[in-house]
């Protein structure tokens, strides 16, 4: 169960990547899967060549997703922010083809895994694995980093103007196009970064990502759009869902039961549990 | 009224082509190559009626075509049911099954709505992984006798493939029907502003169910006929969600909203994706040939082929649709 709270902390960091791209430029980011499949690949590779101390490979993970963010922001997704949903659906869902078919090509889809474990901590009758300690306490970490950037900085402060309103922000002399590049870009470099920590965790492939980005959008709708850290809480609700059900029922029922959810959720509170009632 | 447009006999003879090759020196490779192809029309044209018509899209429009080759199996094996009836009814049941779904999740807008679709196959695709009567993941078969009242496997097969095809033409015609009618007028409204819709008076949630409904029948009659004529069904086959997507990719490339945009886009997607899997060096590209196909169309041409020929030929408008 605690096992379960540590790994929703992951889910809540993939979550707020997708949660930050749709909250402020109205995209939904059907790329998040293959971004964070990525991730993990990211991960795999560099640890193969270094084989330092995985933790510190996010690092270069982080910075290699703002990068690529950027890329496929000007490649796929500028030129469809503020035309119809459908249009930038498919637009991401392409991209995210061409990631998850290059994938296949080069490391077909069995599983890798990340060898490198922490020594666990053991508190009366229970050991939890350094892995899923760390990966929560980075999780955590980069939240909160990123809600600080939000809110404290120059830049953050413009990311959430041009949420708010897009043509005023572009009055107040914020770029939104800048911003737009920049918050693309981080939103990928979370996507990345969660596949990067969810990899020293659990085996995976290339198409592990499909997996993640439909949690991340489960607890996207739990937490209401743009509220980053509401998507980290949320993810722990749902990592502890997971840990509280599995010892019931076969694990197979598990999809079922977050799809219903996410169902009802939708249905029943369109703005999320944390998010305010719309008023329009 | 239906009559009168000559794109009905377009169809007529279409279908007709596709009946008229295989059987012609009873070519059983070209007949299995074409109803791949058929499959596919069938899928993007009742799934245009969603995108191109309402405007409302639907990631896991497989899961129509899913559930209707489950329920089919399960009556014509288990039940030992006639064909016809049972793909019928699997039809009908899945069309109760969507529009129950649909009250459900039609009250969701734009995005939302199309998360939900998601949502709901994989739902579906765990509730069947897992249900008894259906064989949990390892599927169902199909025991050899089921073909006997047919006449043997040989003339089931030509049997099924006669009756795909006539799905391929239904799916085709009730299209044009649907654009052509009142019914069809209050989708399009729904598509251009939902909420000017309503205040015209267009039941938007009514409409939207229907369609929705609509739109499962005729996939779950295919899927009926199609795992019957392969004699086995497991999830990962039946709620294959890269083959819903592939739909959406079809679709855009024909052109979303016109009936033969649907059919082309179909045909030829089918076509393009069989020639990539054979082809040695290709093969493991088709999935980023196909998504960039996708990200061109979606960048410049959002009319897909048919909104090229439109903008070529204007005329060309009045005739096929």
């Amino acid at each position: 169960m605690i096992d379960g709270l540590l790994v929703g902390a992951v889910y809540g960091l993939a979550a707020m990547g997708l949660s930050l791209i749709w909250g402020v430029m109205d995209v939904i980011n059907l790329t998040h899967g293959s971004m964070i499949a990525l991730g993990m690949f990211a991960m795999y590779l560099l640890f193969a060549a270094l084989t330092i101390n995985a933790y510190v490979l996010l690092l270069p993970i982080i910075v290699a997703g703002l990068l690529l963010g950027i890329v496929v922001y000007w490649m796929a997704v500028h030129w469809v922010v503020g035309r119809s949903m459908l249009m930038s659906l498919l637009s991401t869902f392409a991209v995210n083809m061409m990631v998850i078919g290059i994938g296949t090509a080069i490391w077909s889809t069995s599983p890798y895994n990340v060898n490198f474990t922490l020594p666990g901590i053991t508190i009366g009758a229970y050991t939890f694995t350094g892995n899923h300690i760390a990966a929560a306490i980075s999780s955590v970490v980069i939240a909160l980093a990123l809600q600080l950037f939000l809110y404290q900085t120059r830049t953050g402060k413009a990311i959430r103007a041009v949420a708010d309103n897009r043509e005023a922000a572009e009055l107040m002399g914020i770029s939104s196009t800048l911003v737009l590049t920049i918050a693309f870009g981080i939103g990928i470099a979370l996507a990345m970064t969660s596949g990067a920590l969810v990899s020293t965790l659990f085996p995976f492939t290339i198409l592990s990502g499909a997996t993640y980005q439909l949690k991340s959008f489960v607890v996207t709708i739990l937490a209401g759009l743009g509220k980053p850290f509401g998507a980290l809480i949320a993810g722990v609700l749902l990592g502890l869902l997971e840990g509280v059900v599995t010892p019931f029922i076969a694990v197979s029922w598990i999809p079922l039961i977050e799809f219903g959810l996410f169902v009802v959720v939708l249905v029943a509170f369109p703005q999320g549990i944390f998010g305010k009632r719309a008023t329009a | 009224m239906i009559l009168r447009r000559p794109f009905f006999y377009i169809i007529l003879v279409i279908a007709a082509l596709f009946v008229y090759f295989p059987l012609h020196g009873n070519n059983v490779s070209l007949r299995e190559d074409l109803i791949l192809v058929a499959i596919a029309i069938i899928l993007a044209s009742n799934l245009n009626l969603m995108i191109g018509y309402t405007g409302y899209v639907n990631f896991g429009h497989i899961v129509f075509y899913g559930l209707g080759g489950y329920v089919g199996l399960y009556l014509a094996t288990v039940r030992g049911w006639n064909l016809v009836l049972s793909a019928l009814v699997a039809g009908l049941v899945v069309s109760l099954c969507a529009l129950l779904f649909g009250l459900a999740i039609l009250r969701l807008r734009g995005a939302y709505f199309a998360l939900a679709t998601i949502g709901i196959l994989q739902a579906v695709q765990a509730f069947v992984s897992n249900f008894d009567p259906w064989g949990r993941s390892t599927g169902m078969y199909l025991s050899f006798e089921s073909y006997q009242p047919l006449g043997g496997a040989m003339r089931a097969l030509w049997i099924t493939y006669y009756l795909i095809i006539a799905v391929m033409a239904l799916s085709m015609i009730l299209s044009l029907a649907i654009k052509n009618s009142k019914f069809g007028l209050g989708l399009f409204a729904i598509r251009e502003d939902e909420d000017a819709a309503v205040v015209l008076g267009v039941n938007a949630t009514v409409y939207k169910a229907i369609i929705y409904s609509v739109s499962a029948f005729l996939p779950a009659v295919a899927g009926a006929l199609m795992f019957y004529k392969n004699g086995m069904i497991d999830p990962s086959i039946a709620f294959e969600f890269m083959m819903s997507l592939e739909g959406i990719v079809m679709l855009m490339l024909g052109g979303q909203g016109a009936v033969m945009g649907a059919a082309l886009g179909g045909g030829l997607y089918e076509k393009l994706r069989s020639y990539l899997l054979t082809s040695p060096t290709l093969s493991n590209f088709h999935l980023v040939i196909a998504g960039g196909l996708l990200l061109l169309v979606v960048l410049f041409a959002p009319g897909g082929l048919i909104g090229w020929f439109y903008r070529l030929v204007p005329r060309a408008r009045k005739v096929i649709e």
